[in-house]
């Protein structure tokens, strides 16, 4: 896998759950500006898998035979912002903040399991 | 995530934190049925103990994400239930999980008292029950 890449969607989630996390701290829903956000993390995710799509296409796979676990992980990512960004949108309080902050917190964890597949380390 | 017309019955278990823990049992229940429906068919020789258990985690996050949503005094309740099963569940799989590893050779959304998930695992029930107890009718303080 593109490990930059991989990085770069980590750090950008957890990024995106700090800043939904001030937001709700505040006492505010998720506005505009972190909309964006979400789309700048989505954009990312997407580009992941465009990624890895292509390093498959061209014969690289996860390791130990963890294919179909990878692609089911893969599928997931880009999943989580939208359906959070879905909910905060009829939760126009903090607590929409703190779902969109916790959809990205999760975002961060499947990114590293999808590492974890690649490399072959953890089974299951 | 459809709003019900019938909001006023009962506590109202959607709005405010409520819609967070909704999210996250759906999340949960979506990751733990498919890691379960994966394991069942492709490897249930190799810790069938593992992954029965993953799929039981799968069925009680479906139950109570269905409680939550819902809404109601009596959703409420069996939703406390559930609450309680699961934390009984994480606690008794991640000390079993810790006290005899052999057997479990696979890990389950379960084990180390779900360290593998942020701890989520254990965090939720414990919120789950306040949320429920807060939230609640007549039997609330």
């Amino acid at each position: 896998m593109f490990t930059p890449l991989t990085v770069a969607v980590v750090v950008a989630a957890l990024l995106l759950a700090a800043w939904c996390g001030f937001a709700a701290y505040r006492d505010q829903p998720v506005k505009d500006w972190h909309y964006m956000g979400v789309g700048a993390v989505l954009l990312l995710t997407l580009a992941q898998a465009g990624v890895s799509a292509v390093l498959m296409a061209g014969g690289e796979r996860p390791a130990d035979g963890g294919t179909v676990l990878f692609l089911s992980y893969l599928v997931s990512v880009p999943l989580c912002l939208p359906v959070v960004a879905i909910v905060s949108l009829g939760e126009r309080t903090r607590w929409g903040s703190v779902t969109v902050a916790a959809g990205a917190v999760v975002l961060a964890a499947l990114e590293l399991r999808l590492n974890d597949v690649w490399e072959g380390g953890v089974g299951g | 995530m459809a709003e019900h017309p019938t909001a006023t019955r009962g506590p109202d278990l959607r709005h405010g934190p409520g819609r967070l823990l909704v999210t996250l049992y759906g999340v949960f229940t979506v990751g733990a049925a498919s890691r379960s429906l994966y394991q069942l068919s492709t490897r249930f020789d190799e810790a069938p103990l593992a992954y029965v258990l993953s799929a039981v985690a799968a069925l009680v996050y479906a139950f109570i994400t269905v409680c939550l949503v819902r809404g109601g005094e009596g959703a409420r309740r069996v939703a406390l239930v559930a609450c309680a099963a699961e934390l009984t569940g994480v606690l008794v799989v991640g000390t079993w999980t810790l006290a005899d590893p052999s057997a479990f050779p696979d890990a389950t959304v379960w084990s180390d008292y779900g360290l593998g998930y942020l701890f989520l695992p254990l965090v939720l029930p414990v919120t789950g029950l306040l949320w429920l107890r807060r939230s609640g009718g007549p039997a609330a303080a």
